[in-house]
């Protein structure tokens, strides 16, 4: 799968994408398919803060649980509840199936684009 | 360093992610995934290489009495070719490992042992070993193959003649020809579904693996992973070393009773479970609030700790989390509603019967 260039990653595989004031984060599918089959997902509430570099959420394969780490600092002002009953949406489309949405971004990890986050892959593997 | 089983290329070729385990280096799943090569053993048919599993060798006229000395399962009255599960547990009633031990004659049996285990395990025996007997590992010259999965026997029938396959669950071919191989063929199985364990030299282990993916097409035969093989034992309710046992934890405390013989005369282990009656059993955990409960995870009803889980996940085929755990007798009720502490969560469960997967009640 090619990575999308109109998106931001994060060295802890989590894509950013901008729309307006608000960023939209989900999961790369570098990191879905590091994980396998996805399970369960647990997610912040819309108010909740989220801090860059810090964890919001986890999300767990058959075999273990993975912490999402934020890109940005912010307030959450929506999640994708339909992840919550079909986590392996992840699997199928990780550039589509967003994980959370922040508003009021106050700071911002150190983001890659598309074709340094496919050369820090390769370095990953 | 990781050992590499003899299939390792096959694994490589096949695009399987390869992980260290019990000191291999092992294929935790392959392109489909997990919950796909689950789901292949229990409606179709899966093939997993478990070559690093080891076999010790058990001969000489007191055979017999050293198997039934050293394992709290009892070893007579067993036909040549018959196979019986077994622990073996230390003086003080905990557990050093499971095997499945195989009667070949009246004086030789089979043992086999957990990959992990087995250099502990072989330094035990020859330290418990009595009168005329010889144990050797041979863990290095076997290659095993696991074939499983309710079409398990329609592949294998294009392979064999149908007279060296065996007729009862639990036994064993030891002079069978597979694909023109001479092999062990058994029937049984690490996933509560019908197949078959194959045990060969490792110089025809990759010969017997492209048979099996080339015989078993019209099947639909995939390769499966580690991962699968322990969603597998899970819903089957197969304990697992260091989940379910260990060194301090005795059968008796996790429902393997079956295997324990307390009317033989004497074997390892015997004493002090007499003087311990086990206050604990295994049961199974529904997990009805969010989220998923692994290993070692505190159970509670109330502000009281009945236990601890010993293996969790989500169980792809029964579609949910679930867990198995060591509980307090007098509180292993079925229907009871417990809680699991995940990650520093209380998320409510219920006490629900082992096995949570019984192919006899699909």
């Amino acid at each position: 799968m090619s990575t999308p260039t109109e998106l931001k990653y994060s060295k802890t595989h989590e894509w950013v994408k901008e729309e307006g004031d608000v960023m939209v984060i989900g999961l790369t599918d570098f990191a879905q398919n590091e994980l396998g089959d996805l399970v369960f997902v647990n997610l912040p509430e819309e108010g909740d803060e989220v801090e860059a570099g810090e964890a919001f959420g986890d999300v767990e394969s058959v075999k273990a649980v993975s912490d999402v780490i934020s890109p940005v600092s912010g307030e959450v002002c929506a999640i994708n509840e339909d992840l919550l009953d079909n986590p392996a949406a992840i699997n199928e489309d990780a550039y589509g199936a967003w994980l959370i949405k922040v508003k009021n971004v106050s700071d911002s990890e150190e983001l890659m684009d598309a074709s340094e986050y496919d050369k820090f892959c390769e370095s990953e593997k | 360093m990781e050992k590499k089983t003899v299939l390792y290329d096959k694994h490589v070729a096949a695009n399987g992610k390869m992980v260290p385990f019990a000191g291999y280096i092992l294929p935790v799943q392959y392109e489909k995934g997990v919950i796909a090569e689950h789901m292949a053993v229990r409606n179709g048919v899966g093939m997993f290489d478990v070559s690093h599993m080891g076999e010790i060798m058990c001969k000489g006229p007191d055979a017999l009495k050293n198997v039934n000395h050293l394992m709290t399962n009892s070893y007579d009255g067993m036909y040549d070719g018959q196979a019986r599960y077994t622990t073996m547990c230390n003086e003080h009633g905990g557990t050093v490992d499971d095997f499945i031990v195989y009667r070949i004659h009246e004086d030789e049996f089979m043992l086999v042992p957990n990959a992990a285990n087995k250099d502990k395990d072989y330094k035990w025996i020859l330290e418990h070993q009595i009168g005329d007997v010889t144990f050797t590992d041979v863990s290095e010259k076997y290659a095993q193959i696991a074939v499983q999965g309710p079409k398990a026997k329609d592949v294998i029938l294009k392979m064999v003649d149908p007279d060296m396959i065996p007729k009862k669950y639990y036994s064993a071919n030891f002079n069978a020809t597979v694909a023109g191989i001479d092999c062990i063929l058994s029937r049984t199985g690490y996933t509560g579904e019908l197949g078959y364990e194959i045990y060969l030299p490792v110089e025809h282990a990759e010969e017997m693996w492209d048979a099996f993916l080339e015989n078993g097409k019209e099947e639909g035969l995939i390769p499966c992973g580690l991962g699968a093989r322990d969603t597998l034992r899970m819903e089957a309710a197969m304990p697992l070393y260091g989940h379910e046992m260990n060194d301090d934890i005795s059968p008796l405390e996790t429902a393997l009773d079956f295997c324990v013989k307390m009317d033989k005369e004497e074997f390892v282990g015997k004493e002090a479970m007499e003087k311990n009656p086990s206050t604990k059993t295994r049961m199974g955990l529904k997990i009805t609030g969010r989220g998923i409960a692994r290993e070692h995870m505190d159970v509670y009803i109330g502000d009281e700790k009945i236990g601890q889980t010993t293996s969790g996940s989500h169980f792809p085929f029964m579609g949910g989390a679930y867990a198995m755990a060591i509980l307090d007798k007098k509180h292993a009720e079925v229907g009871t509603e417990v809680e699991v502490e995940i990650r520093g969560k209380r998320v409510a469960a219920e006490i629900v019967p082992l096995p949570i997967y019984d192919r006899k009640k699909r």
